[in-house]
């Protein structure tokens, strides 16, 4: 029993460094602006947030739909945190304000700032709304990330936030440096240490005490509460840990662009992250990576040519242009919803002993239906 | 010596329904106590009154001689209060605790239609029951400080497991278990919360009466085991009578009777709240 665990976290392990080998071997040999790195890169800080919504939708069954917002609370004050107290003070981003933060930190201070300042506002927030259930939840943790996004444009704050004028200059992905050297981090690298980190967390959460807590409340809220568990401390710990990794990812992202601007942390990226958590399968973490980095994947760079004339040889500039492939992935989606509604991965992990069976299940059909 | 539990003039009322009117009763330290009446007569809802899920309108229920919960009819429900004794607790200061809180304090229940983890197996469904006495916190845990917490929770769940005789079930879903084996692993689950004092709401709901007589063994010899007291709801006759040692009877949300089993089956106001009374004698 013992050793089997051992055999499984050691295979779990050789693949996870063989993940981080390629892409470190990617890294080196492409070019920095291939879009190979791009997706990986993005679809790295999608399975972060994905995760992070998975452990409050899937595991503690709080359909919450503020993961935008928090991205954004993590995203803005990583920018200002980071951002060299000479930039502003010289009037390059804050043109029109006299910026109120006069100092600055480094990348890992300002990654873990991003993740408690929105697991603050997480907490405040959490107080009056988790009372709320299922739709109510969602409606309200939306609006959230609406108002958030509308305060962060107001120009009262312009000194912190500059306003409705994006924030650059900060440190992003390509000033990374390793620490105590001046070699800079590979980013994509970078990306896929901090998210792997960030995702390992979220799984010893889930797999401890408070996990079996979270899911026994998703499970049975009545039940839960016969057996001692506080309803409203596991839901608002929940919540704050989820909205952490949700404002962390923001800050990559933040990173990851050079430039961040609140118009952007629009509701329809908690949608896209809700959809990729339902194609993944709600309740399963390594299906909601899968689908990030396949949903990354398909909406960047293999169904571009249905946006810009040319998809898979076929060249018709009539049909294939601008929105086209939002069209195609809406009827993605709904194929998914109604033929595939657990998702790639249902409520299960990835394992090996699981994909061995499949593959057995599926040969021995084949060979059966060539008998016949 | 203390009751285990006691309920002073416990009054449920719901609008203009009194569900439960003046209510008090106290179970002694390991006995079992049965609370029996027709349907509809506010046994469940005098057991969510102990347990934390309803906050009671008037009236007192203490644990161990301490007061866990206490109320006085207010606001609206001062006019319409249809209840006895509305006067008695209004100098009192208002505590309702949760259903947590209850369950922390030694008071765990079952449910009357089952309420297992349903996407956990038997395992998990235990396990989950130990997380309120693990000396841990969310740090210890996710960092692995506290394994040994968690190692002696497993322990004890296997144990439990064992002592049960669900052990061999314990890596299948708990909703694939047969009715009783469902029934069983409620109860393992509920003393997974180190109880002193269990509620069973109708254990013998659905059961067969093979199912019923190994009910009635079983609840006996977990109470010896975990030197434990209960408190049922129950409307299986045999199993009531066979094991309990005192029976409170609930009519229209009214106690109409208390006493040893032998008292309560010659009771008339018992028999004829439960067979109807003619009209013409």
């Amino acid at each position: 029993m013992n050793r089997e665990k051992r055999n499984r976290l050691i295979v779990i392990w050789v693949g996870v460094a063989a993940v981080y080998l390629a892409v470190l071997i990617c890294e080196l040999t492409l070019r920095p602006t291939a879009m190979l790195l791009t997706v990986l890169k993005k679809g790295a800080i999608y399975s972060l947030v994905a995760v992070s919504m998975n452990l409050l939708n899937g595991f503690t069954g709080l359909f919450s739909l503020g993961q935008a917002g928090f991205m954004l609370i993590g995203a803005y004050t990583y920018a200002i945190l980071t951002m060299p107290s000479e930039v502003k003070t010289s009037q390059s981003v804050y043109k029109y304000y006299e910026c109120f933060i006069t100092f600055d930190t480094g990348v890992f201070a300002g990654l873990l700032a991003a993740g408690l300042i929105a697991a603050l506002f997480a907490f405040l927030i959490g107080w009056p709304v988790l009372r709320l259930k299922s739709d109510y939840l969602a409606i309200a943790t939306l609006g959230f990330a609406e108002i958030i996004r509308a305060i962060c444009q107001w120009d009262v704050l312009g000194p912190v936030t500059n306003g409705a004028n994006l924030l650059r200059s900060y440190i992003d992905l390509t000033r990374v440096i390793i620490p105590f050297t001046d070699i800079p981090f590979p980013p994509t690298l970078f990306v896929f240490i901090v998210s792997g980190v960030c995702i390992l967390l979220i799984v010893l959460l889930i797999n401890s005490s408070y996990g079996r807590a979270f899911k026994a409340i998703r499970d049975d809220e009545t039940a839960a509460e016969a057996m001692g568990i506080n309803l409203f401390r596991h839901k608002e710990l929940s919540f704050v840990i989820s909205s952490f990794f949700a404002g962390v990812s923001g800050a990559l992202l933040a990173m990851f662009q050079y430039t961040v601007q609140a118009q952007q942390f629009k509701t329809m990226m908690t949608y896209e992250i809700l959809l990729i958590v339902v194609i993944g399968g709600i309740g399963s973490i390594s299906g909601s990576c899968i689908a990030s980095f396949l949903y990354i994947t398909l909406s960047e760079w293999w169904l571009r040519g249905l946006d810009m004339g040319t998809f898979l040889g076929i060249n018709a500039p009539g049909i294939f242009r601008s929105g086209f492939r939002k069209l195609v992935f809406s009827l993605i989606i709904m194929v998914i919803v109604l033929f595939f509604s657990r998702g790639i991965m249902g409520d299960k992990e990835l394992s090996l002993t699981r994909m061995r069976l499949a593959f057995r299940r599926a040969s021995s059909r084949l060979r059966k239906e060539a008998h016949s | 010596m203390n009751s285990i539990l006691e309920l002073r003039n416990v009054t449920m009322q719901f609008g203009g329904v009194v569900a439960v009117n003046d209510f008090s009763m106290h179970i002694e330290e390991g006995e079992i106590v049965a609370l029996i009446g027709p349907n509809g007569a506010g046994k469940t809802t005098a057991f969510n009154c102990i347990t934390g899920v309803y906050e009671p309108t008037n009236g007192e229920i203490l644990y161990r001689g301490h007061t866990i919960a206490v109320s006085h009819p207010r606001g609206r429900m001062r006019r319409n209060y249809g209840g006895a004794h509305g006067d008695l607790y209004t100098s009192r200061r208002v505590i309702s605790p949760s259903p947590d809180e209850i369950t922390r304090l030694g008071i765990a229940r079952t449910f009357q239609n089952i309420r297992l983890f349903k996407s956990m197996t038997v395992y998990d469904n235990v396990l989950t029951a130990m997380h309120l006495r693990a000396r841990q916190n969310v740090f210890s845990a996710v960092f692995r400080i506290s394994w040994k917490e968690e190692r002696r929770m497993r322990e004890e769940t296997e144990r439990l497991l064992k002592e049960q005789d669900l052990y061999q079930y314990r890596d299948e879903k708990a909703t694939s278990l047969p009715y009783g084996k469902q029934r069983r692993l409620e109860i393992a689950r509920a003393l997974a919360t180190e109880p002193e004092l269990l509620l069973l709401d109708e254990p013998a709901a659905g059961m067969n009466p093979q199912e019923t007589r190994e009910l009635s063994a079983f609840i006996k010899e977990i109470k010896e085991r975990y030197s434990l007291s209960v408190f049922m709801i129950e409307h299986h006759m045999d199993l009531v009578m066979d094991i309990s040692d005192r029976i409170y009877v609930l009519d229209f949300g009214s106690p109409i009777a208390e006493g040893t089993p032998e008292e309560i089956q010659k009771n008339q106001r018992v028999i004829d709240a439960y067979l109807g009374v003619r009209d013409d004698v």
